[in-house]
């Protein structure tokens, strides 16, 4: 095994996991500068409802290589349901306040989603491996992967190409992106920033889903993987600044790279590695690579 | 002007004491570990009131807590004085060093990079095994001034002892608040550039707020450990500084008792609410915080806010 | 308009004073007296039972532990369970229990068991999954001078540290889980060369890890170690430590992995060839025999943490465990079910065997105590002995097994088991169990 190319293949199949994973954090910090801590258990809303729907799916007996368009489809289903529900029902009340309260008004949608979600699907563990083990397997650099795993990586550049379409080229995402730069101003410019805001969370909300229901075939779904989620997706979102699609996606890049070569090299940082990186990185630049500087209003 | 606040504190500490002798000792057991626990929130609430939410004060909780660990399993030292000066030497020296880089940051950044060092602080504990790991050491029970004290003596007097410390850092939060310093939090808070241009040095004000809530997290994390007789790594866990800040906003800024007064209330919430809804805690602790956010904004302290018995500062 | 916020204010200072006062009112009947110990016969034995019901530990351990608890309360109150257990309930008292949330942390669940033994006023406790909660709530059982079984928990350190007085475990602990991997594995692979390790980071992981390498080294010194790997607890991705081992080439891999995590590995794992190119070893597999079925390829060694499940022995208690439980539950019954039942069968036992000392009146619990310390007892996964810990740790006997796929149900079944005895997998009284893997297993006997 060549360690510099297992270095380089692990770290970009877990940086594609990440990318999808957190880009939906940054996409709602940026549009309405609130850091959702609620997008754990949104993740684990998209893999606990791609689970189950995989799982009915498989029994009832239909094509098994449309199952992925029912994980998709779950994952929309949440985003669709949570997100409005969220925004319009529990955030839209804090809006105006500190940063930090709208912080703790997510915490508190967080918790109460924790137990949402165990007194819908139990405690126990959801296995929809199909769609993992459907598209076999395939040797890179001397090790055996799942071609699940590149699926993945191929997914994670087709979201990103098309969040950066959608931004760049159409003219509700340059409406976003005009919120995202100033809200005021674009309140002032006739913007609907109210619906703005359900989009974005909307958006948001599907995006986290669906990081959760690509993950579904290749873990097994228990309670507690949200809390996971949370600390790894604030990371890579911090590295590559709060609010920027291009900043999530080298943030992702980083952290992946760095993860796999700690685990390839020196497994016992493994631990500090996402830590130490975030810390680094707000430290020497602590508005992430892509961020932009926040002025200081006088 | 502080008569009757003083009055009401020094009626409220004289019955919490003596209400010891008679309460039965699950319950003073949870009024040591919640008033403990509330120091670290009023460390907290100093830097709230700058404006500055800290997501790490589990850093130097854990640290107040593992120096003490240090001392029983590894020293033999048992006095309880001694363990919390020493927790809180070792919480503010930590500080000095952490502090230095954290003044330069605000909100957000703040919060997170607070995060990220308690977390780092985590992740070396959990490496340690020498402590145990994830596992943690049993603290064993503290002496009093050489004395050491069989069983229900020593739950009165480490109740007694917090409530001693309680008194003590209160009144000097109180004297603390309404001085240059303390009012100086406001000014941060609403313009610092303002504050600078008035002449006033706001990174030395943060760095000093900084240090005073290290050292009273360093504290309540030695009074905790000696109450429960056990550390472990999770005192540096985000968790663990998410539930302060819930407390600390539970509370409300608005007074030097209101964490304190928030902590207890938390901790007997929580308690009956695992005992009541052993399946749903985290739902009712998760509504109970959203209508407290949104009904209550400054916190429970609020509620309190009768002319005379507490003021907004 | 000022005078109507002065009367608001003046309002919610009323109301804040009055919810203060609820507070206090609605505490005040709570804060009774310390019960008095009862001589005569109660009307109910109440047993207050930790376990996990929320987080990652629930569905794999806590909640198992609370049906497998809640399924023989319910039949032994109806006096339904083979013998040596027909009577009804203890000592024909029915027996009621409280259930409480294991998860929260040792700072909390210290608080709980205040709270239980001095609120909720149970006669003892049984409980505790993590080491973490065991260790903090030793003590505090001891000052409150409660019976308190520890049921599931891994850590030696319970009674090697120091002596109890109040407290029991019912169940090995995880020595046996790695000596018994180590022997299992060496009799399979009598030429091993090279192992390595992925085991969660924290402190079950390691001190699996640790052992299990131990007594590897000190049964066939000169093995080496080819890659260790200790990801986050809950990570759930595995790929980059994957490819580690696979690169590394060891011949065995060892894994203490439970839960989603354990799940998460095989399921990255297997296709990735992983089980193919190594010999892998889960000492807590075989809670995932049935659940992962297909999945789960053939000639894994796997353990269940003693003689449980598919690896319990062949008598009544256990035939009659498994046909109930998968009836009422719809799933077999896994390790964490026989760990709660040797607690509560172990309690009825030293219940009644104080009885019959007695005289037949209803026993103190200094008496209790007594007859439970060297007790042996029969349960579903064969006798028990409290023979360490001066009388308070149980020792047991392990079984590892190779998995094999059932094509007929499913489910995989375990193969090739080979049963240790107590004496061969736990250390004798009064050594530690580090130390007595150091020594060479002195005092150790093994057929």
């Amino acid at each position: 095994m060549n360690v510099v190319a297992a270095i380089a293949v692990d770290g970009t199949i877990y940086a594609a996991w990440l990318f999808v994973m957190s880009v939906g954090l940054s996409l709602i910090y940026g549009v309405m500068r609130i850091l959702n801590i609620a997008h754990g258990s949104l993740y684990a809303l998209g893999a606990y409802a791609g689970a189950s729907l995989v799982i009915a799916y498989v029994n009832h007996g239909y094509p098994p290589y449309l199952s992925y368009l029912v994980l998709f489809g779950a994952a929309l289903l949440v985003g669709l349901i949570a997100g409005p529900l969220i925004e319009r029902g529990v955030l839209r009340w804090a809006y105006g306040r500190d940063e930090i309260v709208l912080l703790l008004v997510t915490y508190s949608v967080f918790l109460i989603l924790e137990d949402v979600t165990k007194l819908i699907w139990g405690v126990n563990a959801y296995n929809a491996s199909q769609p993992y083990a459907l598209l076999g397997r395939v040797s890179v650099a001397g090790l055996v992967y799942s071609v699940y795993d590149f699926m993945v990586v191929g997914f994670a550049v087709l979201v990103g190409a098309i969040l950066w379409w959608v931004f760049n080229r159409t003219h509700a995402g340059r409406l976003i992106l005009a919120v995202i730069h100033d809200q005021e101003v674009s309140l002032a410019m006739g913007i609907n920033v109210p619906r703005m805001y359900l989009a974005a969370f909307t958006g948001g909300a599907a995006l986290a889903a669906l990081g959760g229901a690509l993950t579904a075939p290749m873990i097994s779904v228990v309670p507690g993987i949200s809390v996971e989620v949370i600390v790894l997706a604030f990371a890579v979102v911090v590295v590559g600044g709060l609010g920027s699609l291009e900043g999530a996606a080298l943030g992702a890049l980083i952290v992946g790279l760095a993860r796999s070569a700690s685990v390839h090299l020196l497994p016992q940082i493994e631990l500090f590695v996402i830590y130490g990186v975030m810390a680094l990185v707000l430290v020497l630049r602590p508005q992430g690579l892509f961020g932009r500087a926040e002025v200081r209003r006088i | 002007m502080a008569g009757r606040a003083t009055v009401v504190t020094g009626v409220v500490t004289v019955a919490l004491a003596i209400a010891g002798a008679w309460l039965p000792t699950w319950a003073l057991f949870l009024l040591t570990v919640a008033l403990g626990k509330g120091l670290a929130v009023l460390g907290l609430v100093f830097l709230m009131r700058a404006g500055l939410v800290s997501f790490g004060q589990g850093l130097y909780y854990a640290a107040g807590a593992y120096t003490v660990g240090f001392l029983s399993d590894r020293v033999g030292i048992h006095d309880i004085f001694v363990a919390i000066t020493a927790a809180a030497i070792v919480a503010v020296a930590l500080a000095a060093l952490v502090g230095l880089l954290m003044v330069q940051y605000r909100e957000i950044f703040f919060a997170m990079l607070s995060l990220a060092f308690s977390m780092i602080l985590y992740g070396l504990l959990v490496k340690n095994e020498a402590f145990g790991s994830t596992d943690g050491i049993n603290v064993a029970p503290p002496a009093f001034a050489g004395m050491t004290l069989g069983l229900p003596g020593l739950r009165i007097a480490l109740y007694l002892v917090v409530i001693a410390i309680c008194v003590v850092v209160v009144y000097a939060a109180h004297r603390y608040v309404l001085s240059p310093l303390g009012y100086l939090a406001h000014a941060i808070k609403d313009g610092e550039v303002r504050v600078e241009y008035l002449g006033a040095s706001v990174r030395r004000a943060v760095y000093a707020k900084y240090l005073v809530a290290a050292g009273l997290a360093g504290v309540s994390g030695a009074l905790v450990s000696l109450a429960v007789g056990h550390i472990d790594p999770e005192m540096a866990y985000w968790t663990t500084s998410g539930e302060f800040v819930f407390v600390a906003v539970l509370g409300g800024t608005g007074g030097v008792l209101a964490p304190l007064l928030a902590s207890v209330v938390f901790e007997v919430g929580r308690s009956f609410a695992s005992a009541y809804s052993p399946y749903t805690w985290q739902l009712t602790l998760g509504v109970v915080m959203l209508l407290v956010i949104l009904f209550l904004p400054r916190g429970l302290w609020s509620l309190l806010e009768v002319r005379g018995l507490a003021r907004q500062r | 308009m000022a005078a109507a916020m002065k009367r608001f204010t003046r309002a919610r200072g009323l109301l804040g004073m009055l919810a203060l006062a609820a507070i206090a009112a609605g505490l005040a009947p709570l804060l009774a007296a310390d019960q008095a110990a009862a001589q005569a016969k109660p009307g109910k034995l109440t047993i207050g039972i930790v376990t996990f019901l929320s987080g990652g530990a629930a569905g794999p351990f806590g909640v198992p532990a609370r049906n497998g608890a809640e399924i023989l309360i319910e039949n032994l109150n109806q006096g339904k369970l083979p013998a040596p257990y027909t009577d009804k309930g203890v000592g024909g008292v029915p027996i009621e229990t409280v259930f409480v949330d294991e998860s929260g942390g040792a700072t909390r669940q210290v608080t709980e068991l205040r709270n239980l033994v001095q609120r909720q006023q149970v006669d003892l406790v049984i409980g505790y999954i993590s080491s973490g909660d065991c260790l903090a709530v030793a003590p505090v059982a001891e000052e409150l001078k409660k019976l308190t079984v520890l049921f599931d928990c891994g850590t030696p350190r319970i009674f090697e540290d120091q002596p109890h007085k109040y407290v029991f475990r019912t169940a090995g602990h995880a020595i046996l889980d790695s000596v018994g991997a180590a022997r299992y594995l060496l009799s399979r692979k009598p030429n091993l060369k090279s192992i390595a390790g992925i085991n969660q980071n924290y402190a079950w992981g390691q001190d699996s890890w640790n052992d299990f390498k131990a007594s590897v080294l000190a049964l066939k010194p000169g093995v080496t170690e080819a890659s260790v790997q200790f990801p986050k607890l809950f990570a759930g991705q595995y790929g980059a430590e994957i490819s580690a081992l696979l690169g590394a080439s060891p011949e065995a891999v060892h894994s203490s992995f439970w839960g989603g995590d354990l799940e998460a590995l095989i399921l990255q794992g297997a296709p990735r060839g992983l089980f193919d190119k190594t010999q892998v070893v889960l000492s807590t597999g075989e809670t995932v025999l049935a659940r992962l079925g297909r999945q789960l390829p053939d000639g894994v060694i796997v353990g269940g943490r003693g003689p449980h499940g598919p690896l319990a022995p062949d008598n009544e208690l256990n035939r009659w465990l498994i046909a109930a439980y998968q009836e009422r539950y719809a799933t077999p019954a896994t390790y964490p079910v026989y760990h709660v039942a040797q607690a509560i069968l172990g309690v009825k036992a030293a219940y009644e065997k104080a009885i019959k000392a007695n005289g037949g009146k209803w026993p103190t619990q200094d008496q209790v105590i007594a007859a439970f310390e060297h007790l042996t007892f029969e349960t579903p996964s064969g006798p028990i002995a409290m023979a360490n810990g001066k009388g308070h740790q149980a020792i047991e006997g392990t079984a590892y097994g190779v998995s094999k796929l059932d094509p007929g149900t499913g489910r995989s079944r375990v193969v090739d088991v080979v049963r240790y005895e107590p004496a061969c997998v736990n250390p004798p009284e009064g050594v530690k169990s580090a130390d007595w893997i150091a020594s060479g297993f002195k005092g150790a006997r093994c057929p």
